[in-house]
């Protein structure tokens, strides 16, 4: 009897983790993305933090040129195991306007690491100016604001192949496997060896962009370590909750029916 | 009411002139509550506990939001990246609203199935018809807030349902907004209107419970009460009940916030509102996705033209809810005695959840069977739609007539006949003939 009691508890723990399961399922429609394993996907999910740091690297030295990251600060890289004077010396590295001084003059100063991240374009029709037309979106969000989330930035990113025999790809644009209409005009931002990494990692395509969408998952939700750590303490306390809830339900309920 | 003997003399002082502690005694603690209600009844509960959750949270969340075009979606990115545990506030709050449905679609289902709505009980459910509308409405303005771009298109989506009204459409519409497009006159009285709507929807909640309190709940058999040994003193029975119920609840409504905050979002959110790049389709909520197929299944009828007459078809398939009691002529409640109703109320779940379904998917898919036949989903959706406003106006008028509820049990102690069963007054449910 309370072994039978016992298994539709665990019934519902186990349609608790389908629900779960549920969330990723909702990526794969439209194009067929290629299915990475994300380390922060899981339960207990964390981002890779040397991934996360290389990342950044390409980030600052590829597709800064063109993308934005508005809404992260220079400081939130201490949370991916920056120092602090890291930090410092990466935000030294842009100009931000400030001001009026004294005597009423916008001036140019060096980022702090209070500064949000600097775009590469002061107004996107700027920035649509020197790229043909086509704006480049900021980065911050990005891999919560498309369907396939992570798979989608590594997809685009490793997207860049031959078009089938026939494609049509106008001058100015680029043939992409995972990009709606195939048709995308930023050119392959990835080269073996685009970026030099420290950690002596190949600069592979694949891990560059692998490690890129890391950094980026992260800007896109950079709670998500505590997130999933307070999650597993808050689902096993409202395990034990309704465990007893359900006892003490038992024992109310025992002279009735 | 024999008012209870309180033990502390503070209490006791207060209550003499005010007696609160007297009500609230004899309405959450002796209150009689029938014996046999099962798990479908921890719903109503549970929709007024998400409904504090959501005040709570939406005061805290308010504290950091800023309505105002250019900066609401910054301020609510703000509040996920540099408000301490503002991720947390958000995400309860977000999926607190897609919880707050399911608890009350399933809420609804149940009094569909058990006939919870007829006499004495009407007033009752035309209240939570009440509650529902204003729940939508609610949930839709919510929506607009964070000025994403799904937020900003489904505004002007559901807004221009105003354009189809003949004649003074267009004016009304361009009231609403405050201008001649959704813009950030629109999204600032869409946050009042937000923060004020929620205790509108508590007073109506308190009369949906005073109503309730007045013959009780309804039970899986649909018969009333016949004395003290058919019911149970609400405290501790059901309080522990709807604990044990709240837990599981709490499981799952955890399990979304701190592992799949997103799933019931669109990813197009994330993209701040931009009135001229227009998503390549335009979905609303989850939860207003079987009305949404219902808006676009209407062709044009007669001299009415399809945006009208979907509207009309829209907001005609709630308020024929209002008219439920008096279209259901059975007197049987539950659908437990009523063999050809309980068919057909599963033939409406199924028909919501197609049209959930179809509401979806894009206006123009086809379901291939096949190499050269095709289905079009559009009229999946007609087919639903027919049904769900067939299954109020015909169906149930008729079932009225022409089923033979089964016999009736004497009493909730008694669910075992001895004999032929009792009948409710006038019923057409005949005692089973030899048995």
């Amino acid at each position: 009897m309370m072994r039978a009691r016992w298994t539709k508890s665990l019934g519902v723990a186990g349609f608790v983790a389908t629900l779960l399961a549920g969330s990723a399922a909702y990526a794969a429609e439209h194009v067929a993305l290629p299915e990475q394993e994300w380390s922060f996907n899981s339960l207990f999910g964390t981002y890779e933090r040397d991934a996360q740091q290389r990342g950044f690297l390409v980030y600052k030295d590829v597709c800064a040129s063109c993308h934005g990251l508005r809404l992260v600060a220079y400081r939130n890289l201490m949370d991916i195991g920056f120092t602090e004077d890291e930090v410092k010396a990466i935000a030294a590295g842009y100009l931000v306007q400030d001001g009026p001084d004294d005597n009423g003059d916008m001036y140019e100063r060096p980022a702090t690491t209070a500064d949000r991240f600097v775009s590469p374009f002061p107004n996107d029709a700027a920035a649509r100016a020197s790229n043909g037309g086509a704006l480049p979106p900021d980065l911050s969000l990005m891999v919560k604001a498309r369907a396939g989330g992570p798979d989608y930035v590594y997809g685009i990113l490793t997207g860049y192949v031959d078009p089938p025999a026939g494609f049509e790809v106008p001058d100015g644009l680029y043939y992409n496997a995972v990009f709606p209409a195939h048709r995308i005009a930023m050119p392959p931002p990835l080269f073996d060896d685009a970026v030099a990494y420290p950690d002596g990692t190949p600069a592979t395509v694949g891990q560059m962009a692998h490690d890129v969408t890391q950094f980026l998952a992260w800007t896109a939700e950079p709670h998500l370590e505590a997130r999933h750590r307070m999650g597993v303490k808050v689902l096993l306390f409202l395990l034990v909750l309704t465990a007893l809830a359900y006892a003490v339900k038992r024992k109310v309920w025992a002279g009735v029916h | 009411m024999a008012a209870p003997r309180f033990k502390s003399r503070i209490v006791r002082w207060i209550d003499y002139r005010l007696p609160v502690f007297s009500y609230l005694h004899h309405e959450l603690h002796e209150y009689p509550t029938p014996k046999n209600l099962n798990y479908w009844w921890n719903f109503g509960s549970l929709a007024g506990i998400v409904l504090v959750v959501m005040i709570v949270t939406g005061i805290v969340l308010a504290m950091h939001y800023t309505p105002q075009a250019s900066l609401a979606f910054d301020s609510v990115e703000r509040i996920m990246r540099d408000v301490n545990y503002g991720w947390l506030l958000r995400y309860i709050h977000m999926n607190g609203a897609s919880m707050f449905f399911i608890v009350v679609y399933i809420h609804i289902f149940r009094g569909l199935y058990y006939g919870s709505y007829k006499a004495p009980r009407e007033l009752l459910w035309m209240l939570g018809v009440v509650i529902l509308l204003l729940m939508m409405a609610t949930a839709f303005m919510g929506y607009v807030l964070p000025w994403g771009q799904m937020s900003f298109w489904g505004a002007t989506v559901i807004t221009n349902f105003f354009t189809a009204i003949p004649w003074i459409g267009e004016s009304i519409t361009t009231w609403l907004w405050g201008g001649y497009t959704v813009d950030n006159p629109t999204l600032n009285r869409f946050f009042s209107l937000h923060y004020l709507l929620p205790f509108v929807i508590v007073g109506v909640v308190i009369v949906h419970i005073l109503a309730l309190h007045r013959f009780g709940s309804n039970n899986p058999l649909g018969i009333d009460t016949k004395g003290p040994q058919d019911s149970l003193p609400f405290h501790p029975y059901y309080t522990a009940k709807d604990y044990f119920g709240l837990g599981i609840f709490l499981l799952i409504f955890a399990g979304f916030v701190f592992f799949g905050p997103n799933f019931f979002g669109e990813p197009d959110n994330y993209i701040p509102a931009n009135p001229l790049a227009t998503p390549p389709h335009i979905v609303p909520e989850w939860y207003f996705l079987p009305f949404y197929a219902i808006l676009r299944a209407v062709p044009d009828i007669w001299f009415i033209d399809a945006k009208l007459a979907g509207v009309i078809a829209m907001f005609g398939s709630i308020v024929l809810l209002f008219f439920l009691p008096w279209l259901d002529r059975s007197p049987v409640r539950s659908a437990r005695f009523r063999p050809l109703y309980k068919q057909f109320f599963w033939i409406l779940v199924l028909a919501c959840l197609v049209l959930g379904w179809v509401g979806a998917q894009s206006p123009d898919a086809v379901i291939r069977v096949g190499e050269d036949w095709g289905l079009p989903v559009l009229w999946i959706g007609r087919l639903a739609t027919v049904y769900y406003f067939a299954h109020f106006l015909v169906v149930m008028p008729l079932l009225g007539i022409f089923e033979r509820p089964k016999p009736l049990p004497m009493s909730i102690s008694e669910p075992v006949l001895k004999g032929g069963g009792a009948l409710a007054t006038g019923a057409h449910a005949k005692p089973m003939e030899k048995a």
